[in-house]
């Protein structure tokens, strides 16, 4: 809601006051919650910007005398030449992302469609059912995740007979593992605002499509998709930026083998005390996210038109 | 009601099946009388009240409760105050645009990065003051952080949803600002403000991350707790806890749910 501003006087709510009076009433209110931002996200940020920038002492204390050496080290330049693991890493994670993101989407559609065609009462209940494992804790899935993959469980033993496993060991450390607790933990970012969007669509343009003999694939790609993308692109921004930065799942289900980029920082600010790359490898996240965001807005402006 | 595909109902099933079977298998191991493995000896309590008998895992409760009741508080006032600065006040488009971002960092970055900014800013106020050292009041900060972002969206949403007549109304009628605040402003936004703390309280109770990365040796909260234990081998304790941990949630949903549909109805 904007107040329409005339330019020195203004009528705020029917009392007659200053545009500059009105400001300054505005900027007390403003104090408490920008002030704690500012100390508690921008500066840490700006912060986290200039550590990347320095270099780690011997006990892991940081010494602030400017170098790129941790961009480097990130790139993959070290003293014994070229190697691209940290790179495989961040490239990893935007995969398993995506993956993730892609399944979820997947696996959302007809799920959605499914309990849009409930009947109205018992739509909240099958909707309460994907709310549940949204909030709960991830750690408690992750774990979850990690009980029913253990050599003792079902699945474990079927893969062993199948000779997928040695027998006797569990269904992970390995990418499937990852990949299925990163699915179940985001499912629900992706179906809850596609649910959304689905519960509103308009079905006489589906009904359309079909009488005009559009094939099922053009029937979606036409009439449901464009009808249902604010609630998809919703869910993809939900999943792919968080998925990015996870370190639960793959701590837990991933192994050394299956390292994401989530890990590697948790690493230098844990046991590795290396502030300043870990730092620059947080960066090098940053502009992951940023470049995600970046197409999510200008496919979003695409849509917009169309 | 529209027919469905039978292809449709059956990946439904199935998908809901993925996303609860892991939980089921915890529930139902929760209640297995086995001390190791995981072969059915017979149905038991006896891990549930073994927790109540664990000290750590009382402290780690008491610990992720305090943090989320007392970060909640506080950043459902910063973030209420924020909102209604935000949105009733005449600001330039260009400064409402740099607010807007600055609200919108903790939603859209991945929490991990927030969380090493506020490893490496505490370290370095720790050269000031030793109350930066990590523990449950880093805890406390970092959660209020995300938690006004989440807050003042919610509630700023409402305050657009309710419009400025009613209040315009007021003023013609010569109500005072503060008469305006208590009488006509807080009690429509209330549902927005107890949507919001729901919101913020369970972002604090489901945090892992923020938490992981500033707590001290004193300051273990559940999630810590449990990620711990599995690192160092599971005890049947941490299936009743985790059991405990979703019933507390479905009991938080289910009251979430009838608040906001309540509200919409009405």
């Amino acid at each position: 809601m904007k107040t329409k501003l005339a330019d020195s006087i203004l009528t705020w709510y029917g009392e007659l006051t200053t545009r500059g009076q009105l400001i300054r009433r505005g900027r007390l209110l403003l104090i408490p919650g920008m002030l704690w931002l500012m100390l508690f996200l921008v500066l840490p940020g700006l912060v986290l910007v200039a550590v990347s920038c320095i270099t780690r002492g011997a006990y892991g204390q940081l010494e602030w005398t400017f170098t790129l050496e941790n961009y480097k080290r990130l790139a993959g330049f070290s003293l014994f030449g070229w190697t691209p693991d940290y790179l495989m890493i961040l490239w990893r994670s935007v995969v398993v992302a995506f993956v993730t993101t892609g399944v979820s989407v997947l696996l959302s559609y007809p799920l959605c469609f499914f309990i849009a065609g409930r009947p109205e009462r018992s739509r909240y209940m099958w909707l309460t059912l994907v709310i549940i494992p949204f909030w709960t804790n991830m750690v408690i899935r992750a774990y979850a995740w990690f009980l029913i993959l253990s050599p003792e469980m079902p699945f474990a033993r079927i893969a062993a007979i199948f000779g997928f496993i040695p027998d006797g060991a569990p269904l992970y450390p390995n990418a499937f593992a990852v990949y299925l607790g990163m699915v179940s933990m985001f499912l629900p970012f992706v179906t809850l605002p596609l649910y959304a969007s689905v519960e509103r669509l308009d079905w006489s343009l589906v009904e359309a499509a079909q009488d005009l003999y559009a094939s099922r694939v053009r029937v979606f790609t036409q009439a449901i998709l464009p009808q249902t993308m604010p609630g998809l692109s919703v869910g993809i921004i939900l999943t792919f930026i968080p998925a990015m930065g996870m370190f639960v799942v793959p701590d837990l289900l991933g192994g050394a083998k299956y390292m994401l980029v989530g890990n590697l920082i948790q690493q230098q600010f844990g046991p590795s005390r290396d502030w300043p790359f870990g730092a620059a490898i947080s960066m090098g996240l940053m502009v992951l996210t940023m470049i995600g965001l970046q197409i999510y807005r200008r496919k979003g402006k695409e849509i917009e038109y169309v | 009601m529209r027919r469905q595909h039978p292809l449709i109902v059956a990946a439904s099933c199935l998908t809901l099946l993925f996303l609860y079977l892991p939980l089921l298998g915890v529930a139902i191991f929760s209640v297995n009388d086995a001390r190791r493995g995981l072969v059915w000896k017979g149905f038991t309590l006896k891990w549930y009240l073994k927790l109540f008998e664990n000290d750590w895992i009382l402290q780690a409760a008491w610990n992720t409760l305090l943090l989320a009741v007392v970060s909640t508080i506080v950043a459902t006032l910063l973030g209420t105050i924020l909102a209604i600065a935000m949105d009733r006040f005449p600001w330039r488009p260009r400064t409402s645009g740099v607010l807007d971002v600055i609200l919108h960092i903790p939603v859209v970055i991945p929490d991990i990065i927030l969380a090493a900014a506020l490893v490496v800013a505490f370290g370095l106020l720790r050269m000031v003051s030793s109350i930066f050292e990590p523990g449950l009041l880093n805890m406390i900060i970092g959660h209020i952080t995300f938690q006004i972002a989440f807050v003042a969206l919610v509630v700023r949403s409402r305050l657009v949803a309710i419009g400025s007549e009613v209040e315009e109304a007021a003023r013609d009628l010569f109500a005072t600002n503060w008469y305006i605040l208590r009488k006509v402003m807080l009690p429509l936004l209330m549902p927005g403000i107890i949507a919001g703390a729901m919101l913020a309280f369970t972002l604090s109770l489901d945090d892992f991350v923020i938490s992981f990365f500033t707590a001290g040796p004193d300051s273990q909260t559940l999630p810590l707790f449990i990620f711990a234990a599995v690192r160092r081998g599971v005890t049947p304790q941490i299936h009743a806890l985790s059991t405990l941990i979703m019933l507390v949630t479905v009991i938080l949903v289910v009251a979430t749910e009838r608040f906001t549909r309540k509200h919409e109805a009405a």
